[in-house]
């Protein structure tokens, strides 16, 4: 019995020996990982003290020389024209500006939605609080629109008409919380694009529109109840 | 032996049978138990041979020998490195024939990147996640994607009480949207388990994975708690004119199968200080990314000035990932 446990020992060791041996390059491979691995952190460590001198003047760089790209913030194209549905006396049809009509029309103040109206503007949708027409479109310059202490605002400067009502959405807005981005994040690297708000909202009716999921993974977690047969 | 013996003629026939017995089989002849015993342990020696040689067999099969002998990314030297991506380029090349352009992107210094969703304004609609489904080059047919979002009952910020399979119009009335990805967290489990330091995280936040390093065991995706590892069961099929070029090595380069990959805040655009493709994507402006350590960045103002929240923060896992409410 003696032997017999001598012989299963050797063999053993033999084995062992013989996979050893086998996996000799993958275990040199790990283990090189393992040290080189504390090599490269330190190195890292060693590169960003060394480089701490060079951080702070970075931005020094930044300020010196105005590299810095601008947020541009898309602006309307201009007051809106309105698309005619009709041929006029003429058969002339086309588009037309606001004042085309209302400079020789008067305004009605008390007007909340295009249901009092009996000619024109007929289908808009008006659901924005119980503002009149007038809060904001200007009596006086129909191409223009008006501030409630009755100041003339551009199409284009329709953003600060609506930050008069909505400021903490202005305030999200101007530290990048509301509206979104495109570009870069980096202003020194290239500039930023933003939507104004009547980009994303529609200011007749502002809340923003519901939309249909159009994609979806097919993995295994959203396929509910199908077996799951990617396993090999 | 036996029919030896039978087809003999009889009386030489115990001659001939031990004679020939004999000349046939000798090991037999001076059979021990020693011998029995050497032998059994032989043929275990060479059985156990084999199987110990199977997995090189089968890597030989499936690796180059450049591949098989590629060394861990942060042992690569500069020279290392662009022979590397130059023998992945020209995989690609031949495989797609498609020209892509990997880089090898590295942190800049200073920054620490960190992103933040707006609760009040996701919609779940699900556009970020086709945009890193195709910004990443995600296998098609699984419509893979490193975003899940996940449709939740309000009053809770419990995952398991979210759906991912929700369709049709969103927002529903008593419903918010929760979109999970990687948490690129500050004390990640998923890098602490890994067994061969396949998967660590950089000095600018993002945990990446080196996938040719990984061995695919797949620790770090049950460790994560946001799920936010996916697991390459089989080549990622993208047709070609759709594989996005724009390629880093830690990030949407083609991946192999049988790797485990992540969310990378894709550092391939924002280490090149471009903002992340889901974040382009968002109709509703929910995302925000940034520096943290820039105290101008929008992200600083978020935090400071809005209700922020994290994932799962009883786990102590950090996250650098913020949703917030207005």
């Amino acid at each position: 019995m003696k032997r017999i446990a001598s012989l299963v020992s050797a063999a053993v060791v033999v084995t062992a020996a013989l996979m050893v041996l086998l996996c000799l390059d993958d275990t040199t491979l790990r283990d090189h990982s393992h040290t080189g691995r504390d090599a490269v952190t330190q190195s890292v460590v060693s590169a960003s003290s060394e480089s701490n001198p060079d951080t702070p003047s970075a931005p020094e760089q930044a300020s010196s020389v105005p590299s810095r790209h601008a947020v541009l913030i898309r602006r309307p194209e201009g007051p809106p024209l309105i698309e005619l549905a009709a041929a006029d006396p003429q058969g002339r049809s086309g588009k037309v500006a606001c004042s085309t009509c209302h400079s020789v029309r008067k305004p009605n103040f008390q007007t909340r939605s295009a249901a009092a109206l009996d000619e024109f503007h007929q289908g808009l949708t008006f659901n924005h609080g119980t503002l009149t027409c007038y809060a904001c479109h200007n009596p006086d310059h129909s191409d223009a629109l008006r501030l409630a202490d009755g100041s003339k605002v551009e199409y284009r400067d329709v953003m600060t008409l609506c930050s008069q009502c909505h400021a903490a959405q202005a305030t999200s807005f101007q530290h990048g919380a509301h509206g979104g981005m495109n570009g870069f994040w980096d202003l020194s690297r290239g500039p930023q694009r933003k939507n104004n708000c009547i980009d994303c909202h529609d200011p007749h009716e502002p809340r923003f529109p519901k939309m249909v999921v159009g994609f979806k993974p097919r993995d295994r977690f959203s396929e509910a109840g199908k077996e799951h047969d990617d396993h090999e | 032996m036996t029919t030896t013996n039978d087809s003999s003629p009889t009386g030489d026939g115990s001659q001939v049978d031990g004679s020939q017995g004999d000349r046939s089989l000798p090991v037999l002849q001076h059979s021990s138990r020693r011998t029995a015993v050497k032998g059994a342990f032989a043929t275990l020696g060479a059985a156990a041979f084999v199987a110990a040689v199977s997995p090189l067999r089968q890597a030989a099969k499936q690796t180059t020998a450049a591949e098989f002998m590629q060394t861990h990314y942060k042992r690569l030297t500069d020279e290392d490195k662009r022979q590397v991506i130059e023998r992945l380029e020209a995989e690609v090349k031949q495989e797609h024939g498609v020209d892509v352009d990997i880089a090898d992107d590295r942190p800049i210094p200073g920054t620490k990147f960190v992103y933040a969703i707006n609760l009040s304004v996701c919609n779940g609609n699900g556009k970020c996640v086709e945009a890193c489904h195709k910004e990443n080059n995600h296998d098609r047919a699984t419509n893979q994607s490193y975003i899940r979002v996940l449709e939740m009952p309000k009053g809770t910020m419990d995952m398991e009480h979210g759906n991912t399979t929700y369709s049709g119009v969103v927002p529903k009335d008593d419903k918010f949207y929760l979109p999970v990805q990687c948490q690129q967290c500050d004390e990640p489990p998923c890098v602490d388990v890994c067994p061969v330091k396949a998967t660590w995280k950089e000095e600018d936040g993002i945990v990446v994975v080196d996938y040719n390093w990984c061995i695919g065991c797949r620790y770090c995706e049950a460790a994560c708690p946001y799920h936010a590892r996916r697991f390459n069961w089989k080549q990622a099929e993208v047709p070609a004119d759709e594989i996005n070029p724009d390629q880093s090595y830690l990030s949407n380069r083609l991946r192999p199968v049988g790797v485990v990959e992540k969310c990378t805040y894709c550092l391939h655009r924002t280490r090149r200080g471009k903002l992340p493709a889901c974040l382009e994507a968002c109709p509703t402006g929910a995302r925000v990314f940034g520096n943290i350590l820039d105290p101008d960045s929008n992200i600083r103002w978020i935090l400071e000035n809005k209700r922020v929240y994290i994932l799962k923060e009883e786990l102590g896992t950090k996250p650098a990932f913020f949703y917030y409410f207005d």
